[in-house]
C-alpha cells in the first residue's frame, strides 16, 4: 500500500522535471482507485446499518422481499407502531439505568481516580490494578449468588437494583480512563493551588475539574453506552416492569407474521441515541477505550 | 493501605503477576519499593495522602461488594449439591460438581466453542481493522465521514446487530447477503442452521473490527511522517517501509487491540443467545453457564462452571495484563 509515499508526495507541491511526470501522473491514478476502494469498502461496512434505517420506512410486505425493494413508498407508520406496542417505557427504563449507573459511577470515579492520580505518594498501582482485575473477571461468574440475593429481597425486575450493576460492571473503567486524564494535570498547577491554600476539595473544583472535564465527558459516554446496550444482566435480571430496550427488541420478532420492517424501526430507535452521541465524541472514545494506554 | 487491601481480594491469579510487573517496573516510581524507609513526610503532605486514601476507598468498597464477594459466592456454591427443583436436597457436595464438569463432555465443547468463536473473531477484526486504518490513513475526499460511518457497528446495541444481521442480513429467504450471492449465482445459503458458528463470527467481527481500526488508526498516526519520509527518499518502496517501520511501530498497538478485544469477546454472550442459542458449536462457556443454571436450575454445577471460567480468564488475562502495564509504562516514561 502506498499510503504514506502519496501523502508525502501530495502534501508537499513541487516543480517537477519533465522525465517524472508520467510517474506522478501513475501516483494520482492509483490514488484515486485507492480512495475509490476505501470508499467501497467503507459503505459496504455500514450497509446493514443504512438497510436496517432504510427498512424501517418500508412496508412488511415490502421489507420482506427476495430481491430488494428499492423505490417504494416509505412512511413512519413503522415507528408509529413500535412505540404503539409500549416501546417507550422500554426506552425510557434504558435511560434511567443508564443515567442513574453513569451519575453513581461518576461519583465514585472521580474522587478515586483524583486520588490515585496524586503520584508517587500513594502506592497507586496496587489500587489501580485491583480495578482492572475486577473488569477482567466474567460476570457469569457473579450472577448465580446477585440472582439469588435479588429473588430473596424481591428485587428481581428492578430498574435500580439493575444500575448498581451497572456500576459495578463500568466502575474500573471509569477509574482507568479517569486517572489517564488526571494525570496529565501538570503538577505545577496542582501545587500552585496548594500553596494558596485551597484545600483539596476546592482544589479539585476548582482547578482540577475543568482540566479534565473533556475526559470526564468521554468516560461518562461509554459508561452510558455500555449500560444502554448490556443485554445479559438485563435479559435475566428484569422482566415486565423493568425490561430494558436490548431484551425487549427480541419480541419483535413474529413466529408467524411479517415483522422485518418494524424490528428494523425498533432497533434504529434503539440504537440512535448511542450512535449520534458516539459520532460526536469519536476522537474521545479512542482515548477511553484503549482505558488510557493510547494517547 | 490501599496495597494491604487490595491483594486478598484479588483474584488469585493475578496477584502472582502483579507481584512480576511491579518488581520489574519498581524503578518508574510507585509499587512496592516505597514500603522501605520512608522518606520524611511533610504534615501537609500526609493530610494530603490520608484524603487521598479516603478519596479512593469508597470507590474500591463498591467493587469488592458488586464483583468480588459474589464471585466469593459461587466459589461457595460450586462445592455444594444444589438443584433449585429439589430445595430439600441441598448439602455439601465435595468436587462432585467439578468431576461433573470434567467428566460430562459438554465443557471441553463448549471450551472449543469458545476458543474458536473468540479467537477467529479477533484475529479477523483485527486483520480488517488493520486494512480499513490504513485505507483511512490518507488524505482523500471525505475522509472524516468515511471514518465517523465505519465506526458506527461498534457503536450499535450487540442486541440490534445481532437481530438485524439474522433476520435482515443472513435470513435464508429475505436476506441481503444472499440476494447478493444470487447476484454472481450463488444459491441460498442455509447460513443460521448450516453455519451457526460462522455466524455468529460474522456479527463479531463486523462488530469489533471498528473498534481494533481505531486503536490500530491512532498508532499509525503516532508514527513519524519524517521516518517515512526518508525512507522513501533512500529508495525503500512502501510495501518495504510498511513490513519494516510501520509494522514494527504498530506491534504494541495490536497488542493492545487483541488484549482489549480479547477481553470483551471472551465474555460474550448476546448474538450467541439471539442468534444460535448455542446450538451447532456456538455453546461457548458463558452460554454453557447460563443454560446450567437459569434452564437447568443445577446451582452447584453452574458455579463450578463459573469457578472454571473465572480461572481460565485470569490465566490469559495475567498474560494480558503483563503486556497492558508494560504499554502503560512505557507511554508514562514517555511522556
Amino acid at each position: 500500500m502506498s499510503t504514506a509515499t502519496d501523502t508525502a508526495v501530495s502534501a508537499a507541491p513541487r516543480p517537477i522535471p519533465t522525465r517524472r511526470r508520467s510517474k506522478r501522473m501513475r501516483h494520482r491514478a492509483s490514488s484515486a482507485a485507492l480512495t475509490v476502494f476505501t470508499w467501497v469498502v467503507t459503505l459496504g461496512f455500514f450497509f446493514p446499518v443504512a438497510w436496517m434505517v432504510f427498512t424501517a420506512f418500508k412496508t412488511e410486505a415490502a421489507a420482506a422481499t427476495k430481491t430488494p425493494t428499492i423505490f417504494t413508498s416509505l412512511s413512519f407508520d413503522r415507528f408509529a407502531e413500535v412505540l404503539d406496542r409500549g416501546f417507550g417505557v422500554y426506552l425510557l427504563n434504558s435511560l434511567t439505568a443508564s443515567v442513574m449507573s453513569t451519575v453513581i459511577v461518576l461519583l465514585l470515579a472521580i474522587p478515586a481516580a483524583y486520588g490515585l492520580s496524586i503520584r508517587p505518594i500513594i502506592k497507586s498501582q496496587d489500587a489501580l490494578f485491583f480495578f482492572i482485575s475486577t473488569r477482567f473477571m466474567p460476570i457469569a461468574a457473579a450472577i448465580i449468588p446477585i440472582y439469588l440475593l435479588l429473588q430473596n429481597f424481591g428485587l428481581l425486575d428492578n430498574i435500580s437494583a439493575l444500575s448498581v450493576l451497572y456500576v459495578g460492571m463500568n466502575l474500573p473503567l471509569a477509574v482507568w480512563m479517569m486517572r489517564s486524564f488526571f494525570s496529565e494535570v501538570p503538577l505545577e498547577i496542582v501545587e500552585a493551588a496548594q500553596i494558596d491554600g485551597a484545600n483539596f476539595f476546592t482544589e479539585l473544583v476548582r482547578v482540577v475539574l475543568p482540566i479534565v472535564a473533556p475526559g470526564i465527558a468521554a468516560a461518562a459516554l461509554i459508561c452510558f453506552i455500555f449500560a444502554w446496550n448490556e443485554y445479559f444482566l438485563a435479559n435475566l435480571l428484569t422482566s415486565t416492569m423493568a425490561r430494558t430496550t436490548p431484551p425487549f427488541l427480541g419480541s419483535f420478532v413474529d413466529g408467524r407474521g411479517q415483522f422485518l420492517a418494524v424490528l428494523s424501526a425498533a432497533s434504529t430507535l434503539a440504537v440512535l441515541p448511542v450512535v449520534l452521541a458516539g459520532w460526536l465524541a469519536q476522537k474521545r472514545l479512542v482515548t477511553g477505550l484503549a482505558m488510557g494506554a493510547i494517547k | 493501605m490501599t496495597a494491604t487491601v487490595a491483594h486478598p481480594t484479588t483474584p488469585p491469579g493475578a496477584d502472582d503477576s502483579t507481584r512480576a510487573i511491579l518488581t520489574r517496573n519498581g524503578g518508574t516510581g510507585g509499587g512496592r519499593r516505597g514500603r522501605g524507609p520512608k522518606p520524611e513526610l511533610s504534615p501537609g503532605q500526609k493530610k494530603a495522602l490520608k484524603l487521598a486514601r479516603a478519596l479512593v476507598w469508597p470507590a474500591i468498597v463498591v467493587a469488592i461488594l458488586v464483583t468480588q464477594i459474589p464471585f466469593l459466592v459461587t466459589i461457595y456454591y460450586s462445592f455444594q449439591n444444589w438443584n433449585l427443583m429439589r430445595p430439600g436436597s441441598r448439602g455439601f457436595a465435595g468436587f462432585d460438581n467439578y468431576v461433573t464438569v470434567f467428566t460430562g463432555g459438554a465443557f471441553m465443547q463448549s471450551l472449543s466453542a469458545t476458543v474458536v468463536i473468540t479467537g477467529s473473531s479477533i484475529v479477523l477484526s483485527v486483520i480488517f481493522g488493520l486494512v480499513i486504518a490504513l485505507l483511512l490513513n490518507r488524505k482523500f475526499l471525505g475522509q472524516g465521514l468515511a471514518r465517523t460511518l465505519v465506526i458506527t457497528p461498534f457503536l450499535m446495541m450487540p442486541a440490534a446487530a445481532a437481530l438485524i444481521w439474522k433476520w435482515s442480513m443472513l435470513d435464508a429467504n429475505v436476506g441481503m447477503v444472499n440476494w447478493g450471492l444470487s447476484v454472481v449465482g450463488i444459491d441460498p445459503v442455509q447460513w443460521n442452521t448450516d453455519f451457526p458458528a460462522l455466524t455468529v463470527i460474522m456479527v463479531l467481527t463486523w462488530q469489533y473490527t471498528p473498534f481494533m481500526m481505531l486503536i490500530l488508526l491512532a498508532g499509525l498516526q503516532s508514527q513519524s511522517q519524517e521516518t517515512l519520509e526518508a525512507a522513501s527518499v533512500d529508495g525503500a518502496g512502501p510495501i518495504r517501509s510498511f513490513v519494516h517501520m510501520t509494522l514494527p511501530h504498530l506491534r504494541q498497538y495490536i497488542e493492545l487491540a487483541v488484549l482489549l478485544g480479547g477481553i470483551m469477546l471472551l465474555q460474550v454472550f448476546d448474538p450467541i443467545a439471539i442468534m444460535t442459542r448455542g446450538t451447532g458449536g456456538t455453546k461457548t462457556l458463558s452460554y454453557l453457564l447460563y443454560e446450567r443454571a437459569f434452564v437447568g436450575l443445577e446451582i452447584g454445577e453452574a458455579a463450578a462452571y463459573g469457578v472454571i471460567t473465572v480461572l481460565l480468564t485470569i490465566l490469559v488475562a495475567s498474560v494480558a495484563l503483563r503486556l497492558l502495564f508494560k504499554i502503560f509504562s512505557s507511554e508514562g516514561a514517555k511522556s
